[in-house]
């Protein structure tokens, strides 16, 4: 049986790890390749880089984490951030990169998923979806618009700043027509806020799509990983502060799901 | 020894070079070239083919090296050197890929390479509804456990998959190791000098390292 997967996100800035694991016996623990090791030995299931640098000169850096990562940790490796071109996706893939990540892009440009699903095939091409809800479905909508009052959340760019007037079950959808060969659903309410994936979000986009979702944003514990899944009915969990401030162990994370009677792939 | 993963523009060879370095340190065997150049697996002792991608994509870009079709074909039918195929380089090996029209494969494994269909999930089970691709970490039930390139992997060894089709063999004796989900799928084909592999030995930790440096030890 297929299990689910447990994937620790790191957030790089030029090539430093910004939200990181606090491991006293890392010889440098703000090097992403010293951390994506430890999370290789711990038995996370894929890792996840999210390159948060500003300026697009400084992406030789990103590229020589990602070369360092696959020399030494053989295991999948997604990478997101700044992706805006064929040959963004190109130089990650040869770098070692198994997974990329769009984001922005795929707004601006949805064509821009399908040209990257047509050259590179759909399995490497991962489509970051952040959403907010705009109408929680609890009968607050009165204006009537609505008619049937069924929540609904809208896909929001620039870190949950900007709005963008996409509806996100249908946005999603149309990302997997255009070729996405994984979802990765943020919800930017519950981003940072330790309260628990949005779970309405997740079973709403998970249901409506063919291909995996990866729960992101909000997790403060284990249980809400394991929420995720059955009750967000998403393929794949990601992570970020629980694991990296030591809160919480991979297999920690994976036990209280078996523990939930979900399959997971043993700690070896 | 020499190992020569063939480089036809088909995704990422680094994971896949770099792990066969390192299974060869412990195995020994080596050197580990990456090439696009038949003559260098004419006088290779090792061939791995990986893909990613469209059976018909990955077909195409090997067609698109003069020279390399006629040399793998050497090497694995008159050589009989050994071959280890990679996801879509194991689907090569069937007689026919149906990805996106009918492709002719090499031929070396009779079968054809299909669409998953995962049957609907029983009600009880906890992940609900089976989604294509099917990725991450499913669990090998091994057909053949004495074959040298699955020697001393667990019974129950988890590897990493993402894929939408695999490789429904012909003949049941080329079928070395299956996976469930929702339907049986086919994880290792394989025949006298011939492996291949559905899931990613490159990506899946421990136990992808050691049936590499099976691979690499291996004398069929």
């Amino acid at each position: 049986m297929l299990t689910v997967r447990v994937i620790p996100c790191l957030d790089v800035k030029d090539g430093r790890v910004v939200k990181g694991v606090n491991f006293v016996d890392l010889r440098d623990a703000g090097d992403p390749v010293e951390q994506a090791k430890v999370y290789d030995a711990a038995g996370a299931d894929e890792l996840c880089f999210l390159d948060i640098t500003a300026s697009h000169e400084k992406r030789g850096i990103l590229l020589d984490v990602v070369r360092r990562t696959a020399e030494q940790c053989f295991m999948p490796l997604t990478v997101g951030g700044g992706v805006r071109t064929l040959d963004d996706i190109r130089q990650l893939l040869l770098a070692g990169a198994d997974k990329v990540s769009i984001n922005t892009a795929a707004v601006e440009n949805p064509d821009f998923v399908r040209e990257a699903a047509e050259k590179f095939g759909s399995q490497c091409i991962v489509v970051a979806v952040d959403a907010k809800s705009v109408d929680p479905g609890d009968g607050s909508d009165k204006d009537g618009a609505d008619k049937d009052d069924a929540p609904r959340f809208e896909i929001f760019t620039h870190g949950g700043r900007k709005a963008t007037g996409l509806d996100a079950v249908a946005w999603a959808k149309r990302l997997c027509d255009l070729g996405a060969g994984e979802i990765l659903l943020t919800s930017m309410d519950r981003d940072g806020t330790k309260q628990g994936y949005d779970l309405p979000l997740t079973r709403a986009i998970a249901d409506a799509v063919p291909v995996p979702v990866i729960a992101s944003g909000g997790v403060g514990t284990l249980d809400h990983l394991a929420a995720g899944v059955r009750d967000g009915h998403a393929s794949a969990v990601l992570a970020a502060s629980i694991f990296h401030f030591g809160t919480h162990s991979i297999a920690e994370a994976k036990a209280a799901m078996a523990a939930e009677g979900l399959p997971v792939r043993p700690v070896s | 020894m020499t190992v020569a993963i063939i480089d036809y523009g088909s995704g990422n060879l680094r994971s896949a070079a770099k792990s066969l370095e390192r299974a060869a340190a412990e195995a020994g065997g080596g050197p580990v070239v990456v090439t696009d150049d038949p003559a260098q697996v004419r006088a290779a002792d090792r061939v791995v083919l990986p893909g990613v991608g469209a059976f018909g994509d990955c077909r195409a870009g090997l067609h698109g090296l003069p020279g390399m079709v006629e040399a793998l074909e050497d090497f694995v039918t008159v050589r009989q050197g050994p071959f280890l195929g990679i996801c879509v380089g194991m689907q090569l090996m069937a007689e026919r890929g149906l990805e996106h029209g009918v492709h002719q494969g090499f031929g070396w494994i009779p079968g054809d390479v299909v669409a998953l269909e995962p049957a609907a999930a029983p009600a009880d089970t906890p992940l609900g509804e089976l989604k294509v691709p099917h990725m991450g970490w499913n669990r090998l039930a091994l057909r053949a456990p004495d074959h040298p390139v699955l020697a001393d992997l667990p019974q129950s060894s988890y590897v990493y998959f993402v894929h939408s089709y695999h490789l429904r063999p012909a003949q049941p004796n080329h079928l070395l190791a299956t996976v469930d989900y929702g339907e049986e799928v086919t994880a290792i084909v394989g025949r006298d000098n011939l492996v291949g592999t559905q899931f990613h030995p490159e990506k899946s930790q421990a136990a992808g390292l050691k049936l590499l440096a099976n691979f690499l030890r291996w004398c069929p």
